[in-house]
C-alpha cells in the first residue's frame, strides 16, 4: 500500500467524542446567551450552558460536582433568573438595541481575550496523562471526609454566607410600601 | 482521553463570551448572565487541573473549589436579582445606561 501525502489523523475515541458534542452543545448555548435579542431566549441558551457544564464535568469524571451543577444551576438559577425576567417584563421586546454603547469596544476585547488566551493555551506544555479514576466512589468519600476536617471552616463560613445572603436578598427584594 | 486544552479552550471561550455580555449588554439580567458564564468558565477549568493533577483521588481540593464557587455563585445570584427586582421597582427600567445616579 503506496503512503498517504498527509496521514489521515486518528479517529476521535469515543471518549473524546461525547466531549465534543458536549463542548458543541455548551457552545451553541454561550452564543445565544450573547447574541439572541430576546432575554428570554438569552435564559434558555443560558440553562443549555449550565447542562453542557454538567456534562463536561461527567466526562472529567467529577461526578459530584456534574450532579450539584444540575441541582444549583440548572434546577435553582436558571429559574430565578426566568422569574426575574417574567417580573420585569416589558424589559424583553426593547425597540432598542440589547447592545449599549461599548459594546463594540466590548467585543474586540473580548475577541482579543480568546485569541492570546487560546494562543497561550496552544503553546504551554500541559500535563498530557491523566490518572486513571479506578473507583469513583473513593473521591466522593474523599470529597466527604474533606468537608467535614480539612475545609471544615471554609464549609461552616459557607453556610452563614449563604443564610445572611438569602435574607438579605428577601429584605431587598420586598416591598416596603 | 480528553486532552486537557480542550477543556481549557472551550473554558476560555465561555469566558470571553460571558466577559462580552457583562460589557456590551443593555440589560442587568442579561449582564448578570454574562457573569455566570464566567464563574462556570472558572469552574471548568478547576475540575480540569482537579483532573490532570497528580493524584486526583487522594486530593480532591480541585473539587472543592468547584463546590465553594457555586456555592458563591448562589448567593451572589440571589442578592444580584433581588437588587434587580428593587431598582425595578424603583426606576421602572433595567437599561444599565439610565442608571447613573450615583454619576457624580
Amino acid at each position: 500500500m503506496p503512503e498517504l501525502p498527509i496521514p489521515i489523523p486518528p479517529l476521535p475515541t469515543l471518549h473524546e467524542s461525547v466531549f465534543m458534542a458536549i463542548a458543541l452543545l455548551t457552545v451553541v448555548g454561550a452564543f445565544l446567551v450573547v447574541a439572541a435579542r430576546n432575554l428570554f431566549h438569552n435564559a434558555l441558551g443560558l440553562a443549555l450552558t449550565f447542562f453542557g457544564v454538567a456534562g463536561v464535568y461527567f466526562v472529567a469524571e467529577a461526578e459530584f460536582v456534574g450532579v450539584a451543577q444540575v441541582l444549583v444551576y440548572v434546577g435553582a438559577i436558571s429559574t430565578l433568573i426566568t422569574f426575574a425576567i417574567m417580573l420585569t417584563r416589558g424589559m424583553m421586546y426593547g425597540a432598542t438595541s440589547p447592545l449599549n454603547r461599548q459594546a463594540g469596544t466590548a467585543a474586540i476585547i473580548a475577541a482579543t481575550v480568546f485569541v492570546v488566551m487560546a494562543g497561550l493555551l496552544g503553546s504551554l506544555p500541559w500535563p498530557v496523562a491523566e490518572e486513571p479514576i479506578v473507583d469513583g466512589q473513593i473521591v466522593i468519600a474523599n470529597l466527604g471526609v474533606g468537608f467535614v476536617t480539612e475545609f471544615v471552616v471554609a464549609f461552616l463560613l459557607l453556610a452563614v454566607l449563604l443564610l445572611v445572603a438569602l435574607a438579605g436578598a428577601i429584605v431587598l427584594a420586598q416591598d416596603r410600601k | 482521553m480528553v486532552p486537557l486544552t480542550w477543556y481549557l479552550t472551550l473554558a476560555a471561550f465561555m469566558f470571553c463570551s460571558g466577559l462580552y455580555a457583562a460589557l456590551g449588554r443593555r440589560n442587568a439580567i442579561a449582564v448578570l448572565m454574562g457573569i455566570e458564564l464566567m464563574l462556570n468558565a472558572a469552574n471548568i477549568n478547576l475540575i480540569a487541573f482537579w483532573r490532570y493533577g497528580v493524584t486526583p483521588v487522594e486530593n480532591v481540593d480541585g473539587q472543592v473549589f468547584a463546590i465553594f464557587v457555586i456555592a458563591v455563585a448562589a448567593a451572589e445570584v440571589a442578592v444580584g436579582l433581588a437588587l434587580i427586582i428593587s431598582v425595578y421597582r424603583n426606576r421602572k427600567t433595567l437599561n444599565l445606561d439610565e442608571l447613573d445616579i450615583l454619576k457624580g
